[in-house]
């Protein structure tokens, strides 16, 4: 909002949105929810259906034992209660995505309720509290070419799909925790390994509902859904563009529609779909094609065994274990193939703040430049505890470090091994790096006298560099030091 | 409670049945014939009987996860009324 625009409005309500976050998560299996055809990302269209998928006359589906098991993960992860009965049920609508007719769903009985997920905005811990966990299987695709006709790819049809869904009334509150909150969702899907968390893939796909208030007030507004925000910048930007959208119409006496909006991307707007109102006519009944869903306590303790540390948990261990601060510690287990990454290497060399350094900075540099996963890294875990390792023990000196790490990304290779191809070793030869200080002087008659004769000392570091540089960043950086100051004493 | 004409045009659109005028005043009483026979099953007192969602004493029909072969395109799209560049074509629906 603008100044004037303020200044104008100052005498009007103030509003604050209220968010409810409806996420949903292809999960990772080798085969779809009720029949074997393969579940993957993208593929030539419609060469992964069967007649179950495509939903032919008298097949039968039959449910995945890993997408039942990845949804209990989730609800144990979301600390949420595990239904002792689930049930599946048919959600019946028209659309060409849906051969069938109608989505298998659960309605009424999904596998986890009434859970939660802490997060933290500008250093407040809030939690948010999850109303349920639920399994259901994906649609097709449909491409929109030009002219009167759409194309259908059924690829994507019975992948099984996980939705998850904030309680009401809603805990979030403002856009920065709508994104806060996927953020940690997605943290805590990838790292119990049921989703691949690709939004912009779709993968992971969320739709924000969001309706204003007086701020203040307890009560609730009509509220919106957005639709087709594929990271978490346009989940962030959706909520805020919808939040003013709205207060802007109130301030001027109109009213919000319910409705369906989708994001446009590139003008960072929200823009009408359709009207909701009567058209949840779903008719939803049970599927009586799949016998109900029993799980008892010993089959959860199992799926519990199996799962790996959480985010918050590991968080806490690194800053109590390695001694990381917190910045560090939050950053490093952000995904669960850097925290990974960071232990082997931390447990490796033995100092876990200089790993953590090197993985949250030079390292992540390069990845990021070149694209590529932490896991698929030309550094191994073993390589940078090598080149660490180098650093402690003084073979190299830091400066160098930051050549060799680029050179063992781009090579592969050992540290030890390029180090000792490149001459790197550090000039441990006091005689060598004299040499080098006495020749930098005679070079350099004016700047000497500037220091000695004129008292510029913050030339001094000139005289550092040029030695850095004779030795080609290989003298020890305290014997340099060292020398020059004894040199200028002279 | 009796279903009206309205009800009887709804019913028909969500099932995406195309009824005549005539068509609906027929469908009428053998709907409502229907709705009097579930009226009747409401008289049973269910009390001390267990909700179910099903009639067979059968849970967990799960299989491992396990690919299996798909069928090929070209009996995937046979059944199409129209198929062009591997998809199924269909009345432009709108999106956006």
């Amino acid at each position: 909002m603008s100044d004037t625009a303020a200044n104008v409005n100052a005498a009007e309500t103030e509003y604050e949105p209220v968010v409810g976050m409806e996420c949903h998560a292809e999960l990772l299996t080798n085969s779809k929810m009720f029949c074997g055809c393969r579940n993957e990302f993208g593929g030539e269209p419609n060469t992964r259906c069967c007649p179950v998928c495509t939903g032919m006359p008298g097949a039968l589906p039959v449910m995945n034992i890993q997408a039942v098991e990845h949804v209990m993960r989730t609800a144990i992860a979301l600390n949420c209660s595990i239904n002792p009965h689930a049930k599946f049920d048919r959600k019946n609508y028209y659309y060409p995505d849906l051969p069938k007719g109608y989505q298998i769903s659960e309605y009424d009985i999904p596998i986890g309720v009434t859970g939660w997920l802490d997060i933290e905005v500008n250093g407040q811990p809030k939690r948010i509290h999850i109303r349920r966990v639920h399994l259901e299987e994906d649609t097709g695709k449909l491409f929109h070419v030009a002219g009167d006709e759409s194309f259908v790819d059924l690829n994507r049809s019975g992948v099984p799909l996980m939705e998850i869904v904030t309680d009401f009334p809603p805990d979030i509150q403002s856009a920065e925790e709508g994104r806060e909150y996927l953020t940690r969702l997605r943290s805590i899907l990838t790292y119990i390994g049921v989703c691949d968390g690709k939004m912009e893939e779709g993968s992971l796909r969320c739709e924000p509902n969001v309706s204003v208030r007086p701020v203040g007030s307890n009560t609730f507004g009509t509220k919106t859904e957005i639709k087709n925000l594929n990271s978490f910048r346009s989940v962030y930007k959706g909520i805020e563009f919808e939040t003013q959208r709205q207060a802007e119409l109130l301030r001027k006496g109109e009213r919000v529609v319910q409705e369906t909006r989708g994001w446009n991307d590139t003008r960072q707007v929200t823009f009408s779909q359709r009207s909701k109102e009567g058209e949840e006519e779903y008719r939803y009944f049970p599927e009586p094609d799949l016998v109900p869903l029993h799980i008892n306590e010993d089959w959860i303790e199992r799926v519990r065994a199996s799962m790996p540390e959480l985010p918050d948990a590991r968080r806490a261990r690194f800053i109590s274990e390695f001694a990381l601060p917190p910045y560090d510690a939050g950053i490093l287990t952000d995904t669960r193939a850097v925290a990974d990454y960071f232990e082997e290497t931390a447990r490796l060399c033995g100092d876990a703040k200089t790993t953590s350094n090197w993985v949250m900075g030079d390292l992540a540099k390069l990845l990021n430049a070149s694209g590529t996963e932490i896991g698929a890294s030309p550094i191994t875990p073993a390589a940078l505890a090598e080149m660490i390792g180098l650093i402690t023990d003084g073979t190299i000196s830091g400066k160098i470090a930051k050549q060799l790490i680029e050179e063992m990304y781009a090579t592969g290779g050992s540290p030890k091994t390029i180090v000792e191809e490149k001459g790197w070793k550090t000039i441990k030869d006091s005689g060598a790096v004299l040499a080098a200080v006495e020749k930098v002087f005679a070079a350099n008659p004016n700047i000497i006298t500037d220091i000695k004769v004129k008292g510029l000392v913050g030339k001094r570091g000139f005289l550092v560099g040029q030695v850095m540089r004779e030795t080609q960043g290989k003298a020890d950086p305290g014997e340099v030091n060292r020398l020059i100051d004894e040199k200028l004493a002279d | 409670m009796a279903l009206t004409r309205e009800d009887v045009k709804k019913v028909a659109l969500l099932s995406r049945l195309e009824l005549t005028e005539d068509e609906i005043d027929t469908q009428i009483g053998p709907l409502n014939d229907l709705l009097k026979q579930f009226e009747a099953l409401q008289q049973l007192d269910v009390t001390g009987v267990e909700p179910t969602s099903h009639s067979i004493p059968v849970v967990n029909v799960l299989r491992e996860d396990v690919v299996k072969p798909s069928l090929t395109r070209d009996e995937v799209l046979a059944n199409a009324p129209e198929s062009r560049e591997g998809c199924f074509v269909v009345p432009r629906v709108i999106a956006d």
